[in-house]
């Protein structure tokens, strides 16, 4: 909403305060304003001319010179190039020495010769946006009436001096979507008495119910429609006044009929609409709902189909106009009008909004008839445009509304008390304070003591229960009143939970093995939705979830992986020279089995992972080193240890995944993710370097970790070691190796380390040698040496056999 | 034999004198006090003398042992002495070159703020909640007094999945979760942080992902002043002492009385500049007291209990705090924005 300060200045007197301490009241009070506008600055070099004469330049085909009169001794010649300029005219002309909007001084200047002293302008070289001006002068300087003075200042006369303010409404206040609505509010704050205008209309004899009959079929939709008949309209342009009023507002001037209508919608906050009475071809005035398939061309010239969810005014046979929304255009008032039938009508909001909706179609009426308007104002706002236009446009208007009526216009009442207010709001006010408050809002009560019955004003329809006039009274108090303090009762313990606290830990962790925290989105694009999904996912074989109105493609689809998101980031930053990367995330992924999704999907918290570059670097000792597959699973090994959860890895051939350098992740025996290389091509795509990638299900881990580590005593005996390594054949996993030697090995065998692997010009061909570190311990006892050579003997032997392996000498 | 000792003494003082490595040394230990060494071999011939000279023989013999000892003991003192020094001198290095990197890593800066306000938050006995991110529209929207076709609603344009759910537009769903599970019976204390989605064009002051941290407190005797007081306390903790708060009355269904809280300026000290659109404050969250429907719908008697309701959007919060100037950073893992914040 923009409020035009010389338009409210005609209802409460703000002469006394500056836009910008007024701006800061309403705010405070709750209505936000968002902006201060000066449509223009104070000029005295910017006056009134009349052109007394217009010639053709000697020497330029679209250029004139003209001899203005500015109410001095002298006229001025002034070269110009607009095309409508033309003698007889009385025009805005800056004299030399004046600074216009966007700093441009004029000069004495020569133009091709001829001397030119000065400026004839246009609207928009005064700093007037285009959209709002007339369209007549759109192209063109701009030309008063004929009953302006020259020599006269132009600021008042072009409204230069007013300033606007940008209200940003919140959706309950549709009462200040009007001027009378604004004054209201700040006649409240500012304690300030109310000039209302005088609503008076000098009827003729001739009756309005001769011309039409109104008739609601859908009452449930609308409760009131007043028709009021206004003869022999005068079109023209509406008084300059008028015109500036609306231009401050944000709406073209078109026509003395358009624009009252608009008028008295911006001040009464009822929209209005002008019938061509002739183009009707009928007396019947039909509201109704429209018939399925049934087709309306509205104003702006589009034809639309309709369904039995809009409301129509018809002409007892064919539509005239979409109710609220748009009229028709073939009923559109024109130049030729001579007869208008004007209606007023309450229309309901949610049929509106259905409308609006569906088509698009959101006005100026519209937005006001969705939010509800004042039922006390609907017949009243006709009756004065009707006063405007029996003034503006020589009308004679016909006595009577012809209309139906069912408009409940019962004010509500809520019982307030002081004792209750204070209580609610910690405040210490008195019965007087409230009483106060409650005139400066011109809300009626009756008062006992302490109790106040208010009578809300229809205006107000936001105001229903006790908790609103609780707002009400404490935002005219003032916020800033009301005191500082804390709870009563406030004696709980607050705690993270275990699952938050362990969330935290594992994040301190991450961070403290090198990874930075990402954070990509949840919404992906559909070829992303899909990929890098970790086996046990993949299992249950998820349907990606789609969002029904996208806003771009690459984030339509919700994740079933962070990694595709990930690698974006990775590719983000190598398009930015940034080559060394080590992100983790943790971030829900979203898992519906349903093909057509009807439930809530299950989501899950996962632990990902993308790392890529130099993960070493110390060049000048010659210790650089790029992840690898290992750096990866150190981090992750580091990780579980940290946790206590016993983890095991195997080897797996997974989507997008480098098929040799990828393994799952299994705990007790369930696959919780996977981690290694991603696949060349993949990498190729996405434009990255050779990157690795783990996740992780979370909430597994989460879940696993509950017990609280206890205490095992520091063993007292000393341990004994054995090392060796085994002659394999490639293909042979260490890792298999290993979980042998432990099998066989327990219990004495408390850790297996593997320090060396080994293939090349000293091994055959398609052999390897992979060494181990076996610790011996007994918690009970120094072993012996026997016992210790007998386990390990023992050891060797199973793994030739099993592996068909030798130990290297 | 004095004479031979004698002159045993003085030749191993002069080779003792000239020697240079630890080697040599060790050979004229050996050489003279070794069992076959000199001293030792005169000593064997002690026999051959008189009973009386044995004792002043014998005595001699000793003090020329322990003089070659201690002589022999300053000589290896003193070339081991050199010995260190000459280590030392080739152990020398370069202190100013680089030390050999560890890796860093770091918190988002959104997960720093998260945990720095639930720890305060924490501090004043909340507990922290969290929910699910795919709602049903009846507790994004109904459970919070938004019904269908309610104007507000337009204030929060959805992702819709189905027509029963949506990507949650706001954190305040679990503020409902929580109040249903604790069926009307006791107070409610908690704060939810978590990520939200709007239709927005992601640019820089919008995105269609976002943060947000709700506060919700449901008691007996719970004021309007209260909320001042804690939001106020909240405030100065984050954003620092000397910065003054200002609440103004604004609209949300799910509250009424309901409020916006702006903090000053910073950047202008309140005389206005572009980083407040010249009005001095900068609008941080929104409030106010339980709507009474929100708390019946919950399974609270609004005549028994009342409560106060906060939010804000975390990624803001940053950004004010930190001057971040653009909310896609957020998303974008640019490793020269992230590093910035790792010690934050
Ligand atoms: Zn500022």
């Amino acid at each position: 909403m923009l409020v035009s300060l010389n338009w409210l200045n005609k209802y409460v007197d703000i002469s006394h305060i500056s836009p910008e301490e007024l701006a800061e009241r309403i705010t405070k009070s709750g209505i936000e304003v968002e902006r201060i506008e000066y449509i223009g600055e104070a000029n005295p070099d910017v006056i009134v001319g009349y052109v007394e004469s217009c010639e053709k330049h000697p020497n330029a085909d679209k250029l004139k010179v003209c001899h203005v009169d500015i109410g001095q001794d002298e006229t001025l010649q002034i070269v110009c190039g607009a095309p409508n300029v033309a003698k007889g005219q009385k025009v805005i002309v800056a004299k030399p020495g004046a600074t216009l909007p966007g700093n441009i001084k004029i000069k004495k200047v020569t133009l091709r010769g001829v001397e030119s002293n000065g400026m004839i302008c246009s609207l928009q070289e005064l700093g007037i946006d285009e959209k709002y001006i007339p369209s007549e002068y759109a192209d063109g300087i701009y030309i008063f009436p004929d009953d302006v003075h020259v020599g006269e200042r132009v600021e008042s006369l072009l409204n230069l001096d007013d300033v606007v303010l940008e209200f940003d409404l919140t959706p309950n206040r549709a009462d200040s979507l009007s001027m009378l609505g604004v004054a209201y509010e700040v006649a409240a704050i500012l304690d300030q008495p109310l000039r209302l205008p005088e609503v008076s209309v000098n009827e003729i004899d001739e009756e309005a119910k001769h011309y039409v009959n109104v008739t609601v079929e859908s009452t449930d939709l609308c409760s009131y429609y007043g028709a009021f008949i206004v003869k022999n309209v005068d079109i023209k342009p509406s008084p300059l006044w008028m015109q500036h009023f609306l231009m401050a507002a944000g709406i073209r001037p078109i026509n003395n009929v358009v624009d009252i209508t608009n008028y008295v919608l911006l001040e009464y906050g009822q929209p209005l609409h002008a019938f061509d009475y002739d183009r009707l071809n009928s007396k019947d005035i039909l509201v109704r709902r429209a018939i399925e398939g049934e087709k309306i061309e509205t104003l702006d010239n589009v034809e639309r189909q309709l369904t039995n969810e809009d409301l129509v005014i018809t002409n007892g046979k064919e539509p005239i106009a979409l109710a609220g929304v748009m009229g028709g255009a073939n009923t559109e008032v024109h130049d030729g009008t001579t007869n208008i039938l004007l209606e007023a009508a309450y229309f309901d909001p949610g049929s509106v909004r259905k409308t609006v909706k569906k088509t698009g179609l959101r006005s100026e009426a519209s937005t006001r008839f969705e939010k509800g308007v004042d039922p006390n104002r609907v017949r009243q706002a006709g009756v004065r445009a009707c006063q405007l236009l029996e003034k503006y446009a020589n009308a004679q208007v016909l006595k009577g509304v012809v209309e139906y009526d069912k408009l409940d216009r019962s004010e509500k009442t809520v019982v307030i008390n002081t004792d209750n207010i204070n209580k609610r709001l910690g405040s210490e006010m008195t019965s007087e304070e409230i009483a106060h408050i409650l005139k400066k809002l011109r809300f009626d009560y009756e008062q006992e003591n302490k109790e106040f019955t208010v009578h809300v004003p229809t205006r107000r329809g936001d105001i229903t229960i006790f908790e609103d006039m609780l707002e009400e009274v404490a935002r005219i108090y003032g916020y800033d009143h009301l005191p500082y303090t804390l709870p009563k009762h406030f004696s709980q313990v607050g705690a993270l939970t275990n699952r938050q606290q362990l969330i935290r830990k594992l994040r301190t962790f991450l961070q403290g093995a090198g990874l930075m925290e990402a954070r990509t989105y949840a919404l992906t694009k559909e070829k992303y939705a899909t990929r890098f999904l970790s086996p046990e996912i993949q299992a249950i074989n998820p349907h990606p979830i789609s969002v029904q109105k996208p806003m771009t493609e690459d984030h339509q689809y919700l994740r079933l992986s962070l990694i595709p998101e990930l690698l974006k980031s990775v590719a983000y930053n190598k398009a930015r020279n940034e080559y060394d990367l080590a992100f983790y995330e943790l971030g829900n992924i979203f898992i519906s089995k349903e093909e057509v999704i009807t439930k809530q999907p299950a989501e899950e918290l996962r632990l990902s992972g993308a790392l890529t570059g130099e993960w070493v670097d110390h060049k000048w000792q010659g210790a650089s080193k790029q992840v690898d597959f290992f750096v990866v699973k150190g981090i992750l090994e580091g990780l579980f240890q940290y946790l206590q959860l016993p983890i095991e890895y195997k080897a797996s051939k997974l989507p997008q995944m480098h098929p040799g350098r990828c393994a799952t992740i299994y705990m007790n025996n369930e696959p919780i993710g996977f981690l290694g290389q991603i696949h060349p091509l993949v990498q190729k795509e996405m434009d990255l370097k050779e990157t690795y990638v783990f996740d992780l299900n979370a909430e597994a881990i989460l879940d696993a970790h509950t017990h609280h580590a206890t205490y095992e005593p520091i063993p007292k005996y000393p341990s004994i070691e054995r090392d060796v390594a085994f002659i394999l054949d490639e293909d042979v996993l260490a890792g298999d190796v290993k979980s042998l030697i432990e099998k066989i090995g327990s219990p004495l065998v408390k850790a297996v380390h593997i320090f060396d692997v080994y293939s090349g010009e000293h091994l055959p061909k398609g052999k390897k040698s992979v060494a181990y570190n076996l610790v011996y311990q007994d918690p009970n006892k120094t072993l012996k040496d026997d016992e210790v050579d007998i386990s390990f003997k023992d050891i060797i032997e199973q793994v030739n056999k099993t592996f068909d392996a030798y130990v290297r000498s | 034999m004095k004479e031979k000792l004698e002159t045993i003494h003085k030749e191993a003082v002069a080779k003792i004198k000239d020697i240079n490595d630890m080697k040599s040394l060790q050979e004229l230990r050996v050489k003279y006090l070794g069992k076959k060494g000199s001293i030792t071999s005169v000593l064997r011939g002690m026999g051959k003398l008189a009973k009386e000279e044995r004792p002043i023989i014998g005595e001699m013999a000793n003090k020329i042992r322990q003089a070659i000892t201690s002589s022999i003991e300053e000589k290896q003192a003193k070339l081991e002495q050199e010995a260190m020094d000459k280590q030392l001198q080739e152990e020398v290095i370069d202190v100013t070159l680089p030390g050999r990197p560890i890796q860093v890593g770091g918190p988002h800066l959104l997960t720093h703020i998260v945990q720095e306000i639930e720890d305060l938050f924490i501090g004043m006995g909340f507990e922290v909640k969290e929910g699910p991110q795919v709602e049903t529209d009846y507790y994004n929207f109904e459970a919070l007094n938004l019904p269908q076709n309610h104007p507000a609603r337009d204030m929060q344009d959805s992702f819709y999945i189905t027509n029963e759910l949506l990507l949650r537009t706001h954190t305040s769903p679990v503020q409902a979760r929580t109040m249903n599970a604790y069926k009307g019976e006791k107070p409610v204390k908690m704060i939810c942080p978590g990520v939200v989605y709007r239709r927005d064009h992601d640019d820089a002051t919008h995105s269609h992902q976002f943060n947000q941290i709700e506060g919700l407190y449901v008691d007996k005797d719970v004021r309007m002043s209260d909320l001042k007081g804690i939001l106020n306390l909240f405030a100065k903790k984050m954003f620092g002492e000397d910065r003054e708060i200002r609440l103004r009355p604004s609209f949300f269904p799910f509250t009424e009385p309901s409020v916006e809280m702006d903090i000053s300026c910073k950047v202008c000290s309140k005389k206005g500049c572009s980083v407040c659109k010249q009005t001095g404050w900068i609008e941080v969250l929104g409030g106010g007291m339980v709507h009474p429907r929100v708390l019946e719908m919950a399974g609270y008697d609004p005549k028994v209990y009342t409560g106060f309701a906060f939010g804000m959007g975390t990624d803001r919060i940053a950004m004010l705090k930190y001057g971040v100037n653009d909310i896609r950073q957020f998303y974008m893992n640019d490793k020269r924005f992230v590093t910035q914040y790792h010690q934050a």
